[in-house]
């Protein structure tokens, strides 16, 4: 789950790292009685889930009240880059003498944290990367043995930060460490940290990404949790507890197992068709869970024909056979199914299923036939029956 | 021959309990031949449960039947204490199927193994297991669809497409050695290369199945250590090429980010590194079919 910055900087607040004084506001009125309080000047800062809001227009500088008024209605209801402002974050400016990077990501390939530290930050850190890769001081820290102070005081010597901002760069580098891994973060990330004109060093910004598997130990992620912004399509899978991701096309997914389910996808493309969505029920496939997919599919009205891949290995073939005739007694569906089952008991759910087969229901042995017939259905609008007549 | 499992290999099941599904799963997997020898539950120490007898700790499991694997799948807030106390009790091999772990625990618990239990692998977690046909079945793996006798070695992050992979492969008569699923999380205990490394090194395997999927760069890794160390011939499949950037696709692990990650980079690499790669898992199984054949 990708935090809002507002929302990353109460969650830094949790562990100590500075920021500057602010509030949320979703009205005008309310960023004005946040910019009171935080005392001009200040910033008054879009809150969208993308990069880029600065050049989009989405974060100025007000040194009044008329100022902030001006901004915050001109910047809420803002489009950035397909995201709508509803929040604002305003808080008092800051004079900033300099800007640095600092974040916490896990290495995949070597398995350890992977910190990355930079004298050169306020920029993406990939510009950085690319153009002037020594400017930045990659550290990894075994999860086993953590972060401590005078790692992180060296660090901040190799990474060059200011002699004026080291020491209390690497508290707020331990800091984040913590933050990253106390507080189960994907990503926790601060651009620019930076050191204010009275050698006060803060978070300016903060990017945090909360890792969804830890959400049992983390009761205080509700509140986030409240404010994600999704697709409907989305909202609605979650709740039935799907693993449903929205792409653009017209063929609706469904399959069991993450894996299938993308290979899915690939080849509906591959026959020169586009996927509505991705879809994973899960291992097993019965009625209750056919059911709920269905109708999370039914419910996107750019699907023209469905595709319900499944393959059997615990849950066999029949089983399956007889989760998807329970399901579509239920579902009252706009688009025809091309089905394709294989796996245990294959003959035996071939069986079940064959009295049930229509214009509206097809079966396919193979990936490749079910993908083929779903995109020309697909193209022919879903409409199964007009072509029979 | 097999790699990492066999009918030698002895198995206790962590969290025994007469509705746990480490007693559905351990049941399937001794009916299928597995060697179950043992069950741990803190609570139960002394039952016997289904002909399966339980222990209060691991450690007194390997004490009286001598176990050499085990099988984790308890729910993901204990599955990294399981991991490690099967680890310390002496535990050479274990496979933990639990979804859901956080990233962090995955990252501790493997560099705590690498740390204090360099003799112990383990695979997972979030995968089907390990299946060394005719032999040995830990995990979640259907029996029925694997075929046993070689010479193809399987290794896989997903699931599914590890059954379909076996599927196609004991549909046309071609055997494995051993299917490995690593699974699809982000700190994967076993990874591509462990499994290439032991199937190049298995004289029964006499070619190998790899299946990828976006996110990460094991794939590309994998692709290096393919042109540099494995002679055998290697068909590769890779799912997610029309994932969009930035979103999980169902793994924790299955994420592309920025340009990283890709299935286009990957497929590449892999090509590159001499492996023959297929556009869907049908291809590879055909492909794969016509290169056991040519090896006679």
């Amino acid at each position: 789950m990708d935090l809002f910055e507002y929302q990353g900087k109460q969650y830094f607040a949790r562990y100590g790292i500075p920021t500057s004084p602010g509030g949320v506001a979703g009205t005008v009125d309310e960023a004005v009685a946040q910019a009171e309080a935080a005392g001009y000047p200040v910033v008054v800062k879009a809150q969208v889930k993308v990069g880029g809001r600065g050049k989009a227009g989405g974060i100025k500088l007000a040194a009044g009240a008329e100022e902030v008024r001006r901004h915050a209605g001109a910047i809420l209801g803002m489009d950035i880059k397909g995201h709508v402002v509803h929040r604002l974050w305003v808080e008092h400016a800051s004079d900033i003498a300099r800007e640095y990077y600092a974040s916490f990501t896990l290495d995949r390939p070597a398995k350890t944290y992977l910190g990355m530290l930079s004298a050169e930050g306020g920029v993406e850190i990939e510009e950085v990367a690319a153009t002037n890769p020594g400017a930045i001081a990659r550290l990894h820290v075994d999860p086993v043995r953590g972060l401590d102070l005078a790692t992180a005081r060296r660090w901040a010597e190799e990474a060059g930060l200011d002699d004026a901002a080291r020491d209390q760069a690497a508290e707020v580098l331990v800091a984040l460490y913590r933050c990253y891994e106390e507080g189960d973060c994907d990503l926790a990330e601060i651009n620019p940290l930076i050191l204010t004109a009275d050698s006060r060093v803060h978070a300016l910004d903060a990017k945090v990404t909360l890792d969804d598997n830890a959400r049992f130990r983390h009761p205080e992620w509700e509140e986030f949790a409240a404010t994600e912004t999704e697709d409907p399509r989305e909202q609605m899978a979650k709740e039935k507890g799907l693993n449903y991701v929205g792409l653009s096309g017209d063929v609706g997914i469904i399959a069991n197992g993450a894996g299938l389910a993308m290979s899915t996808c690939d080849v509906v493309s591959q026959v020169g068709g586009a996927p509505a969505n991705f879809l994973d029920i899960g291992g097993g496939a019965n009625a209750d869970v056919m059911s709920a997919a269905l109708e999370v599919i039914n419910a996107d009205p750019s699907v023209r024909a469905i595709f319900v891949n499944i393959f059997g290995g615990i849950t066999r073939v029949d089983e399956v056979a007889k989760g998807v005739i329970e399901a579509l007694g239920r579902v009252d569906l706009r688009s025809p199914i091309v089905l394709r089952l294989d796996g245990t008991n294959v003959q035996e759910g071939r069986a079940l299923l064959q009295p049930h087969l229509s214009d509206r229901l097809m079966a396919e042995a193979t990936m490749l036939e079910a993908a083929r017939r779903t995109v020309a259905l697909a193209a022919a609008g879903g409409r199964g029956s007009e072509e029979r007549a | 021959m097999s790699i990492f499992v066999d009918e030698t290999t002895t198995v206790v099941v962590q969290g025994l309990s007469p509705t746990s599904q480490g007693l559905y799963h351990g049941k399937r997997n001794r009916d299928y031949g597995t060697r179950v020898v043992a069950g741990t539950n803190p609570g139960r120490g002394g039952e016997v449960i289904d002909g399966i007898p339980v222990f209060a700790t691991v450690a007194e499991a390997v004490e009286a039947t001598g176990a050499s694997a085990s099988f984790v799948s308890v729910p993901p807030a204990y599955a990294a204490a399981a991991i490690l106390e099967a680890a310390e009790a002496g535990i050479s091999f274990i496979v933990c199927i639990t979804e859901g772990i956080p990233a962090h625990d995955e990252a501790r618990t493997y560099n705590r193994l690498v740390q204090d239990h360099p003799g112990t692998r383990l695979l997972g977690p979030n995968c089907p297991g390990i299946i060394s046909p005719g032999k040995c079945n830990i995990g979640i793996t259907s029996g029925d669809i694997a075929l046993a006798g070689g010479p193809v070695g399987i290794v896989s992050r997903s699931g599914t497409l590890t059954y379909q992979a076996l599927h196609e492969l004991s549909q046309q008569g071609v055997g494995q050695t051993t299917c490995v699923g690593i699974g699809g999380d982000p700190v994967p205990g076993t990874n591509f290369i462990d499994c290439l490394a032991a199937f190049q090194e298995d004289p029964d395997t006499l070619a190998v199945m790899m299946i990828g999927e976006i996110g990460g760069s094991e794939e590309e890794r994998a692709a290096e250590f393919i042109s540099e160390h494995v002679t055998k011939p290697v068909v590769c499949y890779v799912a997610g090429v029309t994932a969009p950037p930035g979103r999980r696709m169902g793994h924790a692990g299955a994420i592309i980010s920025g340009s990283q990650g890709t299935a286009q980079v990957k497929m590449e690499a892999l090509s590159a590194a001499g492996a023959v790669v297929a556009q869907n898992p049908t291809e590879a199984g055909v492909r794969m079919v016509e290169i056991v054949k040519e090896l006679g």
